[in-house]
């Protein structure tokens, strides 16, 4: 029973890995390393995936929040060049409120979660595959999967409607090819305001 | 699965307390936008442990339509914050408080 053994350190690593990288998110300085601390957090769930058979979601996991949002992330603390918070904290009340709130929902939410009792289903190899999880997704999600399709088609419009409204003076005297070179020398103006 | 559901459950729920700790306690926009995605990770957690212990796949298919949601969130949200940064030179929610341009 060495899989048993192994199964259980890795939880156990990710777990604490995971805590640690979420207090890093929201205990760090400079918003970069809380960008890190996220990745530390996303790279552990993704390990916990695996270890719940959920080789697809794990390795979207791996793509799409390391991969993308991350990225996303670090791209826009770099064009924000934000130097960290103030060191003036936030109203004494908001931090109180924080920390009762904290201790209070953790507690229950972990009583809760002791309360998950019952038999584990038994699953066969193919379970959580992207063949498996794919014929769900175009059988019986296939207008639910459409209907995400438009979501990030209005994503990738409202980003780029928002990403034109702070430049429309400069853009507008350009050609195709203009927009980039407008909106780097926007951005530029932007900082230097 | 030989680690029990609750600790799997247990784990989501310190991550989801975390995020609401953040977005509660810190100014920048950015960390309390990176709080907010700790708390959708909390809950794919869950989704994926309860799929697990059901043996169904429905769940891992829930997961999937929250990492689209949140990819075009985090898109629209981050190029709100780079407007907000142009504007106002500022990226704390304590000085954007008022619903006017």
């Amino acid at each position: 029973m060495g899989g048993v053994l192994v199964e259980a350190v890795l939880f156990t690593i990710t777990a604490v890995l995971g805590v640690a990288g979420g207090v890093g998110v929201i205990a760090a300085r400079q918003p970069v390393h809380s960008a890190l601390a996220l990745l530390l957090v996303l790279m552990s769930l993704a390990v916990d995936y695996l270890l719940l058979d959920a080789q697809f979601i794990a390795v979207l996991q791996v793509i799409i929040y390391a991969g993308a949002i991350v990225v996303l992330f670090v791209f826009i603390i770099m064009l924000l060049r934000t130097a960290g918070e103030a060191p003036r904290p936030r109203a004494a009340p908001s931090m109180g409120f924080a920390a009762v709130l904290g201790t209070v929902m953790a507690s229950a939410l972990v009583a809760a979660a002791t309360m998950a009792r019952g038999p584990v289903a038994p699953v066969d190899a193919a379970y959580g595959t992207v063949q498996q999880v794919g014929r769900a997704l175009f059988h019986a999600y296939a207008l639910p999967f459409e209907a995400a399709s438009i979501v990030l088609v209005a994503g990738m419009i409202g980003a780029v409607a928002l990403g034109k409204r702070a430049h429309v003076v400069t853009a507008a005297s350009g050609g195709a090819a203009e927009p980039t070179a407008a909106r780097v020398a926007g951005t530029a103006g932007g900082t230097r305001r | 699965m030989t680690v029990p559901a609750p600790f799997y459950l247990a784990l989501s729920a310190v991550l989801f307390t975390l995020g609401t700790v953040g977005v509660l306690a810190r100014r920048s926009a950015l960390i309390v936008f990176m709080s907010v995605e700790l708390m959708l990770n909390a809950v794919n957690l869950t989704l994926v442990t309860f799929a697990r212990l059901r043996g169904g796949v429905d769940g891992q298919v829930v997961v999937f339509f929250v990492l689209v949601v949140a990819a075009a969130e985090v898109v629209i949200g981050l190029a709100i914050i780079v407007n907000i940064f142009h504007t106002r030179e500022t990226v704390d929610v304590d000085d954007v408080d008022l619903l006017r341009g």
